[in-house]
């Protein structure tokens, strides 16, 4: 079976994230003075190709703990749909 | 003692190092491709600075993988000398041979200077030259040196004189501890964000870097 795959890589609570403080401060020069908290992470979209959604699952978890995310600095989780026809590319 | 420098894609201070360590320090030296799995004929592994990968996902996280890293994974776990430079230094703790992260200076911007930095331990042998407690001047030049772990691995660094090198008076890029480079337990493993090899040439205004490479050959003959 085929899944896509959505993965969302966010900094750990205790990681500073400056760039997060950058971009709520210019929300708040905008006058969006009821916004905090922002924090700025990554999105990372793949098809998998795996016996069953709990074999995607698994893989998916050792590439994120390998690659995708620091687990030292990253939380991650991602969501799964399964794929019935091969996506093609819109032109 | 031969010198080894690793050479990925987007790698940019390979050839400050060579410079130092075949034409300074007067020691065989060659460039290492980041395809090769062979580095067995090599003493001293550097990992230099610049963009490896384009820096893409994190600083060093592609790196990692590449077949001359698990080739510098063993060479480590022999006990073998690992240094690694700004990106160096990144790519050696994403391959887990260093812990904690490196992450985004604390006021976001690249920062390019020379700054002070606190030799903490001279029983090292990438120490062994400098005096202890000794401030030394450096360059900087990164974008992700503020070094990051948890208050456990922080501790433990700690608690085991793992810190080797710290900012003196202003700390730079927010750095927890004010580390500037830290070593592995055994201690043959250095990461440091300073260049060294940028401070090796008189011609070039400063010398300090250069007692870390010359501390090396120490090792070599065992004194």
């Amino acid at each position: 079976m085929k899944y896509h795959a959505r993965i969302y890589v966010t900094l750990r609570p205790s990681v500073l994230d400056p760039a997060g403080v950058a971009v709520q401060s210019g929300l708040k020069h905008m006058g969006y003075e009821n916004v905090e908290q922002v924090r700025i992470g990554k999105y990372i979209e793949l098809n998998i190709t795996a016996e069953s959604e709990d074999a995607a699952k698994q893989q998916l978890d050792i590439i994120c703990d390998r690659l995708l995310a620091n687990v030292v600095i990253e939380n991650y989780r991602f969501e799964l749909t399964e794929v019935s026809t091969p996506v093609e590319a819109k032109v | 003692m031969k010198f080894g420098v690793l050479v990925f894609p987007g790698s940019n201070c390979d050839r400050d190092v060579l410079y130092v360590t075949r034409d300074l320090l007067k020691q065989p030296t060659r460039m290492v491709w980041h395809e090769e799995t062979d580095i067995s004929d090599l003493d001293v592994v550097i990992v230099p600075g610049g963009f490896s990968y384009g820096d893409y996902l994190r600083c060093g996280a592609i790196a990692r993988f590449s077949p001359v890293m698990q080739a510098t994974v063993e060479h480590a776990n022999k006990g073998k000398l690992v240094l690694g430079i700004c990106n160096g230094f990144q790519v050696l703790t994403e391959a887990g041979l260093l812990p904690g992260a490196l992450v985004r200076n604390r006021d976001l911007h690249f920062i390019c200077d020379r700054i002070p930095l606190r030799v903490e331990r001279t029983d090292t042998p990438w120490t062994q030259l400098y005096q202890k407690a000794e401030v030394i001047t450096l360059p900087i030049a990164h974008g992700e040196g503020n070094y990051y772990a948890d208050a456990d691995t922080l501790a433990r660094l700690e608690d085991n004189g793992q810190v080797l090198f710290r900012y003196e008076g202003e700390n730079p890029n927010g750095s927890l501890n004010n580390i500037a480079g830290i070593c592995n337990e055994k201690g043959n493993v250095l990461g440091m964000m300073p260049h060294p090899e940028r401070a090796s040439d008189k011609m070039l205004g400063g010398t300090d870097g250069f007692k870390l490479f010359e501390g090396l050959l120490k090792v070599a003959v065992g004194v």
